[in-house]
């Protein structure tokens, strides 16, 4: 559509004080932490909590909860953009990053350009390694230096906050490697395949 | 959950289309369906969304995403919408909007959250205030269908002049033996009301929902909490996790 239509009446309530080049194209900003899953808040215990990389049929990594929070840890704090619409500014994480969690399963570098993102209830998302190295992606398992809760993705959510949310997978368990890119959940189901939020990519085609 | 094959189907970008307000229905205190004309609208699943976008005089667009509430089979397409005080695009949905206005929309959206005819029952459909719109879409289409699988609507309201689409509910249950409705009502209950008084509970969904060994297809929709209260329940009653499909919603910004 070439001039979209005014809406008669319609104001703005937008908080002025939000820098504009803060918040991408179609986003607002909100104060609270709104939750969305496809299905129930996997029950996860610590106890049985393994965390896997994997590439082709084996395992380059395997750590269980406490090998996990042994990793070297990264802390983070950045705006993240959900592609319901809502961003939220200046949130902090803290995890292990990509980048080390090759180095510690003994990866000098990624082997393979693709990645996908295994979770608990099945979910999955893909992403371009590119866009997890050099400190652009973690496995984050502390929220404002909390655990992070069931309902936000703990015990521990993928973090790649330059893309929409839904790319920072909650209850993320393995990691594979893939040489050949492959759709994930919600990438099958008509959402972008990659999800630049400043480019607006929400869905198929964008 | 799902083992979801991907489909090599040819890219089409969702455009914004014109949708036309044709008419404003007066559901609740705060809540309005609009029936809407979209020229070329191709059809949509129940369960979907569709966004929306608003713009001021200034340019200044705003965007927000609303479940369908319409079967594919209608022929306006309508939308269910809470006001959510303090928000910037409902309260201009609710009260400024009128017959005759028009606004851009594109959808349908979403692909899981979804029930046809064809994928059967029996059916279990949770809602949670004006989580129930999405679900609406699903007892409208399946109202039309020939054959209707077993189904059950649990609709949480604060209290009866809150419940969305009340007469058309009872409406349809009176007609078909194969559709029960139970209301929960949270806050005020009329004189006389024999239904669940306060919160959906594990004693309510036991007693009332499909046992877990006849493979309910289970819908729930409505604000956060109330979806990982009901979800967690289900799953405790021993629902399989993955039967469980959930769309949780607002108010945040609204």
């Amino acid at each position: 559509m070439e001039e979209p239509p005014i809406s008669r009446g319609f104001r703005s309530r937008r908080q002025e004080q939000t820098p504009k080049n803060r918040v991408p194209p179609g986003q607002y900003v909100t104060m609270d932490f709104p939750v969305l899953s496809a299905g129930p808040t996997p029950l996860n215990t610590l106890e049985k909590w393994t965390f896997v990389v994997q590439l082709g049929g084996s395992q380059r990594g395997k750590w269980n909860w406490t090998e996990f929070e042994a990793l070297p840890q990264t802390t983070k704090k950045t705006d993240i953009h959900c592609v319901t619409k809502w961003s939220k500014l200046d949130t902090t994480w803290q995890g292990v990053t990509f980048d080390d969690l090759l180095k510690e399963a003994g990866l000098t570098e990624p082997p393979a350009p693709y990645i996908m993102a295994h979770c608990d209830g099945g979910y999955t998302t893909n992403l371009p390694v590119v866009d997890l190295i050099d400190g652009k992606g973690m496995i984050a398992t502390r929220y404002e230096g909390l655990p992070i809760p069931a309902e936000h993705g703990g015990p521990a959510r993928l973090f790649v906050p330059h893309l929409y949310f839904w790319k920072s997978a909650k209850w993320v368990r393995r990691l594979r490697f893939m040489e050949r890119d492959e759709r994930g959940f919600w990438e099958s189901l008509g959402y972008h395949n990659y999800g630049d939020p400043w480019k607006e990519q929400r869905y198929d085609g964008d | 959950m799902m083992a979801i094959e991907t489909m090599a189907l040819p890219v089409r970008r969702l455009e914004w289309q014109l949708a036309h307000v044709r008419e404003i229905v007066v559901e609740t205190i705060s809540v309005k369906s609009l029936r809407l004309h979209v020229t070329g609208w191709q059809g949509h699943r129940p369960g979907q969304h569709v966004d929306i976008r608003l713009t001021t005089e200034g340019g200044y667009q705003a965007q927000r995403s609303y479940s369908i509430a319409s079967a594919p089979e209608d022929e306006l397409l309508a939308l269910t919408v809470e006001r959510v005080n303090n928000g910037e695009v409902s309260p201009y949905l609710v009260d400024e909007l009128r017959a005759g206005d028009q606004f851009e929309l594109r959808g349908p959206i979403g692909g899981y959250f979804v029930w046809t005819a064809d994928m059967g029952g029996p059916l279990c459909l949770i809602a949670g205030g004006a989580g129930v719109a999405p679900l609406m879409a699903m007892l409208r289409h399946r109202d039309g269908q020939s054959s209707r699988p077993l189904t059950l609507l649990l609709y949480s309201s604060r209290c009866l002049d809150d419940v969305i689409y009340r007469e058309e509910l009872d409406a349809m249950a009176r007609c078909d033996p194969k559709l029960g409705i139970v209301y929960a009502l949270t806050r005020k209950q009329p004189e006389g009301w024999t239904g669940q008084r306060g919160r959906i509970d594990k004693a309510l969904l036991a007693r009332v929902c499909f046992p877990p060994e006849q493979n309910p297809k289970i819908f729930v929709c409505g604000p956060t909490t109330f979806v990982e209260y009901v979800a967690t329940l289900l799953v405790e009653l021993g629902n399989d996790p993955l039967s469980i499909k959930t769309e949780r919603f607002g108010p945040t910004g609204g």
